[in-house]
């Protein structure tokens, strides 16, 4: 047979449940001190640093990392439970959630040690924020297409270009991005690109806001104008960051974040039919929280596999596939039942503004962190079919 | 493909590729490969897997059960295997011994309902019960006045109206009028007519799961061979996506399908967090079996459309398997009910609930 692909069934370990029922209990403090609102997922400002450093105070940042760097040697299954708690709660993650995720996992594997002592632990007090910087103006999927350049310079380099649809370089203490160092060879059109560390909130960096379609301002378009980063904050091997940049790919890919994102329209909708659903509407509720339930437990199984100290990149990229096009069809789908909630529904009004919300949030989920188109490749690689 | 890992589902292999391989039954108009396919399947106890040695069984877990209807769903099994296996169980549940040969049972619909009256004699129709014009004994659930019972029942005695489902495997209406059973017995607590369609319909999901796999493996090895307009067809993009979805959905069904049979085999009792599992697994396998079998005949082209062609053993049998025991539309309501009685914020904990 060619294809290998499994998802053994995993189950939560007694001590996740124990950190789900804290995790509600700090979320539930949280929103009855009106940090958020749960059902206002279309908030205009979605930064909230006081509530990254009481996330970190938890110890719930960078919590599968070494006690070292002020991580906690927790499971990945652990680090499960909390981001799928924080995520159906719309909880404000976004300062913390990048870092948490990739960017401290990528320094933890390539940055100098010093770096590492420095950083890390301020992550993990959810005191700072990342950025990643990837597409260019001209190169979006085709990351290898960038134009960014590093020229090497004394004690470092001097970078000149534009990164686009940068999430969060607003705020960003931090951006990881690559840059080109040479140009690439006949051999391979990969070659030459380099990881970086860049310290952001200093000359020689402008940060444009780029309106969304949601009405948002979380993407950003950042100009580099002779901008210097020491030699230190080179990550990983000069020119090489195509070996890097692909065994990152299963943690951002496989995550719950991957198929929640509109999930509140899905628990608004149930509140809106109420106890006694008619047929149509308890059969469009039964589909679709069949066809959640499924991803998570495939989600929940790629997270067992890291887990083991597998890199499951193919079925991590069919639960991203999958997922985002649930959580894009979602909205819609709640849209077709929601014609038949009686009028007295109370909670009518915050169901039609979620769904607005949630509508134009929509086209964005198959694009960002790698389009469909890219993942069906990488799986049709994993077939043996390129 | 799953590799197997325990003895069950390694033995079935063993015979499923000596006496069942797909191609040679395909070529076989006489359904002479049908008796010592059978044959080896009992001598090997596998039928009666889900019976205790006691009750005349070879009293394997659930799980290697489970294994082995997944097992044989990636060889479009064609015999009473599952059914046998089920009607076995149920018989079990109530401490009634299992009889020698096939088996099927009645009802295999959440709608059809059996009724046990005064004179302990079984009544009722029963439509869509896989392979009951092969059966030799019919494992009943039945409603009478003190609550459902268990029966076994000589098949002889019901009538038998013959059909075929849309895969060509039996597929029939059974009606019992006033039939005396060889043995019967009260269901044990929590055992009724729900729980047993929640069982079969898991053990249909592992059937199209199996099936999902196998077409997602025939496809791929296709297309790495097919030529057209001068080269392979996996080497287009088109077909690398739609193979990309194939091996999705195949992975979508296995995953609801495994999950829902481990949640069952650890299970003290059917409650809402092991209907959730079975409900959505024959609900999301169902799913598949349409999006992921018409991707793989849209790959194969005309030559799947063949009855020469394996590929209908698999494709058509998945999309039969989707009616038995309740089909996804069925279960997508009553697990919409479920879900809406518990209310909104109970459904974030019963998703997450492991």
């Amino acid at each position: 047979m060619t294809a290998a692909l499994r998802f053994d069934p995993i189950r939560l370990p007694e001590k996740c449940e124990q950190l789900r029922k804290e995790v509600r209990a700090f979320l539930a403090e949280e929103i009855a001190a009106g940090t958020f609102d749960p059902n206002k997922p279309n908030r205009e400002d979605t930064d909230a640093p006081e509530f990254s450093r009481r996330v970190g105070a938890k110890g719930w940042l960078g919590m599968t990392w070494p006690k070292k760097y002020g991580g906690q040697e927790r499971s990945f299954l652990e680090r499960y439970v909390v981001t799928e708690e924080m995520r159906v709660a719309n909880a404000p993650t976004r300062r913390f959630f990048v870092a948490d995720r990739q960017s401290g996992p990528v320094l933890l594997k390539y940055a100098p040690e010093h770096i590492k002592m420095e950083i890390l632990p301020r992550i993990c007090r959810g005191e700072i924020c990342f950025a990643i910087g990837m597409s260019e103006p001209n190169s979006g999927s085709d990351l290898f297409a960038a134009k960014t350049r590093a020229t090497k310079t004394d004690g470092g380099y001097l970078i000149n270009g534009t990164k686009i649809w940068t999430s969060s370089a607003h705020i960003a203490d931090y951006m990881i991005a690559i840059f080109r160092t040479s140009p690439p060879t006949k051999e391979n059109r990969r070659h030459g690109l380099t990881q970086f560390l860049v310290k952001m909130k200093q000359p020689g960096i402008k940060v444009n806001p780029i309106g969304q379609i949601t009405g948002q301002y979380e993407f950003n378009e950042v100009v580099f104008t002779d901008f210097f980063v020491p030699d230190d904050h080179v990550l990983g091997e000069v020119d090489g960051a195509w070996k890097q940049a692909t065994s990152e790919l299963a943690y951002e890919r496989s995550g719950p974040e991957r198929f929640l994102e509109t999930y509140y329209v899905l628990t608004e909708l149930v509140r809106a039919v109420g106890p006694s659903p008619d047929t149509r509407s308890a059969e469009g509720i039964g589909r679709l929280v069949a066809q959640l339930h499924t991803m998570r437990r495939m989600s929940v199984s790629v997270a067992g596999m890291l887990e083991a100290g597998k890199e499951p990149v193919v079925e991590a990229s069919i639960v991203k596939d999958i997922g985002t096009v649930w959580e894009q069809q979602l909205p819609h789908r709640v849209r077709d039942l929601a014609a038949f909630v009686e009028e007295t529904a109370t909670n009518r009004e915050t169901l039609e503004r979620q769904l607005d919300f949630a509508i134009k949030t929509a086209p964005k989920l198959t694009i960002q962190g790698g389009t469909t188109e890219v993942l069906r490749g990488i799986i049709a690689r994993g077939l043996g079919l390129r | 493909m799953a590799e197997s890992d325990n003895i069950v589902v390694e033995t079935a292999e063993k015979i499923f590729a000596d006496l069942a391989d797909p191609q040679e039954i395909n070529n076989d108009k006489t359904n002479s490969w049908q008796a010592p396919l059978w044959q080896a399947l009992s001598e090997a106890g596998l039928p009666l897997s889900w019976v205790p040695d006691g009750l005349g069984g070879s009293g394997a877990s659930l799980a290697d059960g489970f294994a082995l209807l997944n097992a044989a769903g990636r060889f479009a099994v064609a015999v009473p295997l599952a059914e046998t296996m089920l009607a076995g169980w149920l018989l079990a549940q109530a401490r009634i011994a299992s009889p020698e040969g096939e088996m099927t049972v009645v009802p295999a619909s959440p709608k059809d309902r059996i009724m046990l009256d005064a004179d302990g004699a079984l009544s009722g129709r029963a439509r869509g019960v896989p392979f009951a014009k092969a059966a030799k004994h019919f494992a009943v659930l039945a409603h009478g006045k003190d609550g459902a019972v268990v029966a076994l029942v000589d098949a002889s005695k019901g009538r038998i109206e013959s059909g075929l489902n849309v895969g060509y495997d039996h597929s029939d209406t059974v009606t019992l009028d006033k039939v005396q059973p060889l043995s019967i017995k009260p269901a044990p607590k929590g055992l009724d007519q729900t729980t047993m369609m929640l069982m079969g319909g898991v053990a249909r999901s592992l059937q199209i799961a199996g099936a999902l796999e196998s077409m997602l493996d025939i496809s791929v090895r296709y297309s790495n061979e097919r030529v057209a307009f001068e080269k392979k067809i996996s080497k287009f993009q088109a077909v690398q996506h739609n193979l990309a979805r194939l091996a999705g959905e195949s992975a979508a069904a296995l995953a609801a399908a495994t999950s829902a049979a481990d949640a069952i085999a650890n299970a003290q009792s059917f409650n809402d967090e092991v209907y959730l599992e079975a409900a959505s697994a024959k609900i999301r396998c169902a799913e598949a079996a349409e999006k992921g079998g018409g991707i793989a005949h849209q790959v194969h082209g005309a030559i799947g459309f063949t009855m020469e062609h394996i590929l209908h053993r698999y494709s058509l049998r998945a999309l039969a398997w989707r009616d038995d025991f309740g089909s996804e539309s069925h279960w997508a309501v009553e697990l919409g009910k479920l879900v809406a009685t518990r209310g909104a914020d109970e459904l974030w904990p019963l998703v997450a609930s492991r």
